[in-house]
């Protein structure tokens, strides 16, 4: 337990600026605050611990096994951590001119020309700010690119997509229509065919989807889909499974979105910032968002009007600290290596999965791609998901994703990624067979899980019910 | 690259899991899928890739910044980035798990009561990508509370956020923004009066707005809520250190661009999105909140709290599609402030003042050069030069200095008048080089 910085707060100074004078001989009395903000006061050092020992609070990738399903918790690489802090990057004003900004611009183009070549889509912007920030981008671009055609109002989306899809078709102006999976947890291609119409503007499918399976007939989906008239949009959230095995627009993806804080290493930053390119085929080149970056065979160059494009989905060109982390990622593998991501991320999964199956079985039976979504064995009802998560905090592993996808009852998604070793593997096994044994025995102590950490069972409905946000 | 094990270890799991090769798992793949070639560079290993990276960041010069328009050069104390960039921050996920999250959790607690301090605000969510994006957020909830697509704006609002505006509402969720002229420099009342007559669900204000100028803020918020609209208020965040606050105006919605606190400018990203309300709107509001609650200890904790409003819980009918924020920089905002306090922050923002003060003043001295609007500032300020501000921007930069952003862009007719920004940051030795520059043209 840390106290508040604000109750440690003695009226000491860490850091001061010598020399300033009064505001009020500046400017009239009138605009100037009548009350110091209540901010913390006290020494440099007071702070450097408390902020030291905030940290130790956490779990992170540094120190734990991080099985969460579709968020891709691979490890970031310490190299990136100085290059994207150089000087010449980080103090480079945003309105610098062209000529003194090369060196960024040209990471930004060439990161572009290498997500080209591993999809296969001929564009790409690496202007939004996160993964969902990209399906937004995705969404206007579907919108714009049917302008002419008024009655395309509806994105469909399966019932295994991330939560982020229906609410950007949402807040796209679209209408969200749900479809189920079939029993294999695959899109129905009769369900497709019932609900696709001239009306559809967009199907929105994360693949491999979040089961953590392949969808085995996306040649038919996608033929069904453009034959439709409508687009087919990728949620690459979970292109770790794909990455250098199997290009995007290929299985006919006319728009995809990628995390750069997922596949490409950057880290988590414990919700933050991300970075999520798009990209998009030929056709829809020109809808990108405006302040793309050119190239002229000499210089790198800043698109400044494009009557066509959706304009600018944030301020600037992107999250450039993100994008050079994501960029060096990318240099550190060739055509050959680079699939070599997603058959480690593959095999891990479906090692856990195997190695699961006397325990928590697997709800869909059947080889999986970078994830593997479990359930809690039918003859201990009582098992919830969340007494299995809770109790592996004890065991000193962050806990899988749960509850998701909604399809799955008491879903648990681990997603291992290439960068964990069998060791650490087999000691998450041994871990969730544990908790199994001891659910057999005496539920009760994974009812109260967890019991190791700092604070214990927490009360979420006292939270929401008298909200305290600030001090 | 980083493969966990070994190719003899990755064989000996196959065979453990009852595979020959590792190609039956991708059997679902169809095989006409499976041909493709990745024509990459070579591979680089880490001491090549670091060569690399130098030599492309060797490319950019950074040149003695004038420039501000949305993105401010400020100093950054060395304990920020040496706290924020400890692994436990850097490499942990989103909060999710709180128990395995207190130190996130409580640094964002810390972090939204820092911002509720410094605006004056009741509530602060974890933060948003940036200025521009919060802003539309906020131009949303307001819409969604009022039941009403039709929004003001003022002319003296950031270029890039009006096209953000556009982009998010433009042929989607359909809100229709008027803009509201300027007189001199700052809102035209009467004009904001008049077009308050047709029913709006927000004025959107930018004090300092976007030419440097200060608002009056207590008269623009009695004529916005006189005429039942709601106030969202855009600040600079470092401004506030010494002007008045967004709560003191009884702003409805306060957001602002928090780059300036703690984080570096690389080239306008990652920015930190500042979003904040009056409680009784908290439910409109997008994006995650922490809040204080206890464990069955009785022990004090934090947990991500009201997410019924969010895009996992809610899908299609949540706030906002918001799901990663920009946490990191929102820890680097509550260091700084801490660093600073209410002293040093108030030192900060003074210096500000100032040396934007003395730099307008010994530009003004140049024949030829005067300030466009005759209004108090902060600092940034308008000049209107005897060419167009395009050469000038361009021959400054040809002596290392970035002069300021060409207002010609936003409007033909303020061709030769350059935004001038000075901060902390610049000695008296800079603004003397800056000035002489000014002088030779």
């Amino acid at each position: 337990m840390e106290k508040l910085i604000i109750e440690k707060s003695n009226g000491a100074r860490a850091v001061v600026f010598n020399g300033a004078k009064d505001p009020a001989s500046f400017l009239d009395k009138k605009y100037l605050r009548k009350r110091e903000p209540r901010l913390p006061q006290l020494s440099e050092l007071d702070i450097v611990r408390h902020f030291t020992n905030l940290s130790r609070l956490n779990f992170c990738l540094d120190t734990h096994f991080y099985p969460l399903g579709s968020c891709t918790m691979k490890y970031n690489p310490k190299a990136y951590d100085a290059m994207c802090s150089l000087e010449s990057f980080t103090s480079l004003h945003p309105l610098t001119p062209v000529e003194n900004a090369q060196g960024t611009l040209e990471i930004i183009y060439k990161f572009e020309e290498l997500l080209k070549e591993i999809t296969g889509l001929s564009a790409w912007t690496l202007q939004p700010a996160a993964g969902a920030h990209g399906e937004f981008t995705g969404a206007l671009i579907a919108k714009a690119y049917h302008a002419k055609d008024k009655n395309r109002t509806e994105i469909i989306v399966p019932d295994t997509a991330h939560g982020t899809n229906p609410a950007t078709a949402a807040m796209c102006g679209f209408k969200v229509v749900n479809i189920k999976s079939n029993a294999r947890g695959r899109v129905d291609l009769e369900e497709l065919k019932k609900v696709l119409s001239p009306k559809t503007a967009m199907v929105m499918l994360t693949l491999p989807n979040t089961a953590g399976l392949f969808e085995y007939d996306i040649l038919e989906i996608s033929k069904l889909v453009h034959a439709s008239g409508a687009l087919l949009y990728m949620d690459g959230a979970n292109l770790n499974a794909l990455i250098g095995l199997v290009k995007p627009a290929a299985m006919g993806v006319d728009i995809m979105h990628i995390n750069l804080h997922k596949t490409f290493a950057a880290p988590h930053g414990g919700g933050g910032p991300g970075a999520g390119g798009v990209g998009v085929r030929e056709e829809l080149k020109d809808l990108l968002p405006l302040g793309r970056v050119l190239f002229d065979g000499k210089k790198y160059l800043l698109e400044i009007k494009n009557k066509k494009s959706i304009g600018q989905v944030k301020s600037f060109y992107g999250n450039i600290a993100i994008i050079i982390r994501a960029y060096a990622y990318l240099r550190q593998f060739d055509g050959k290596t680079l699939g070599e991501i997603a058959k480690n991320a593959v095999l891990n999964a479906n090692y856990i999965r195997v190695k699961l199956k006397n325990y928590f079985p697997a709800f869909f039976d059947e080889v999986c791609m970078h994830e593997c979504v479990f359930t809690t064995p039918k003859d201990l009802p009582n098992l919830k998901a969340l007494y299995v998560a809770k109790r592996l905090l004890d065991l000193g592993f962050h806990a899988p994703t749960i509850y998701f996808p909604l399809i799955v009852p008491q879903a648990l998604m681990v997603e291992p990624t290439e960068t964990e070793s069998k060791q650490t593997l087999d000691a998450f096994t041994r871990a969730m067979k544990q908790i199994f044994e001891e659910a057999k025995k005496d539920i009760s102590i994974l009812e109260h899980a967890p019991h190791k950490t700092e604070i214990g069972v927490i009360d979420e409905v006292l939270a929401a019910r008298e909200p305290n946000l600030k001090w | 690259m980083f493969n966990g094990n070994s190719k003899e270890t990755a064989s000996e799991m196959l065979r453990e899991i009852g595979l020959k090769s590792v190609e039956e798992l991708f059997k679902d793949v169809p095989s006409t899928l499976r041909t493709a070639k990745f024509n990459l560079p070579k591979a680089l290993d880490e001491q090549d890739l670091i060569k690399h990276i130098k030599s492309l960041a060797s490319k950019n010069k950074t040149l003695l910044n004038f420039a501000g328009a949305g993105i401010y050069e400020h100093f950054i104390p060395a304990a920020v980035n040496a706290l924020s960039s400890r692994g436990e921050f850097l490499t942990a996920y989103t909060p999710y798990q709180a128990q395995a999250s207190q130190g996130t959790l409580q640094a964002i607690y810390e972090y939204q009561s820092s911002i509720c301090a410094l605006f004056d605000m009741e509530v602060s969510n974890a933060s948003h990508y940036d200025g521009a994006t919060a802003l539309a957020e906020a131009v949303y909830a307001a819409c969604q509370i009022k039941g009403l697509n039709e929004v003001l704006i003022s002319v003296g609002l950031n270029p890039q956020y009006k096209q953000v505006l556009k982009t998010y509402f433009k042929g989607t969720r359909e809100i229709k923004f008027t803009e509201v002229s300027l007189d001199n420099g700052t809102l035209d009342l009467e004009d904001l009066k008049t077009k308050l007559q047709t029913p709006r669900s927000a004025f959107v204000l930018a004090t300092p707005n976007f030419f440097g100028c200060l608002e009056e803020v207590l008269e623009i918020s009695a004529i916005v809520h006189n005429a039942n609209a709601l106030l969202i208020s855009l600040v600079n965040p470092i401004s506030l250190g010494i002007l008045e606050t967004p709560g003191s105006y009884d702003s409805d919605f306060a957001v602002a661009e928090g780059q300036c606190l703690g984080n570096t400018m690389s080239f306008g990203g990652p920015g930190l999105g500042i979003f904040t309300c009056k409680k009784q709107y908290v439910r409109y509001m997008p994006g995650r909140l922490c809040g204080i609650t206890k464990d069955d200890k009785g022990n004090r904790c934090f947990v991500l709290t009201l997410q019924a409003r969010e895009q996992h819980i809610r899908r299609e009918r949540a706030a906002s599609n918001i799901c990663s924020n920009e946490a990191l920089c929102a820890l680097n905002a509550l260091i700084y402030l801490s660093l600073l306090g209410p002293k040093g922050l108030k030192e900060v923002a003074s210096l500000n003042l100032e040396k934007a003060h003395n730099l307008a003043k010994q530009i003004c001295e140049i024949e030829g050069f005067s300030l466009t609007y005759q209004k108090p500032f902060f600092n940034e300020f308008v000049i209107n030069c005897p060419i167009p501000a395009k050469q000038i921007v361009k021959k400054l930069a040809k002596k290392d200095i970035l002069a300021g952003y060409d207002l010609g862009q936003v409007d033909t007719s303020l061709k030769n008048n350059l935004l001038i920004c000075a901060t902390e940051t610049k000695t008296e030795q800079d603004l003397a080089n800056f000035v002489s520059c000014l002088r030779e043209i």
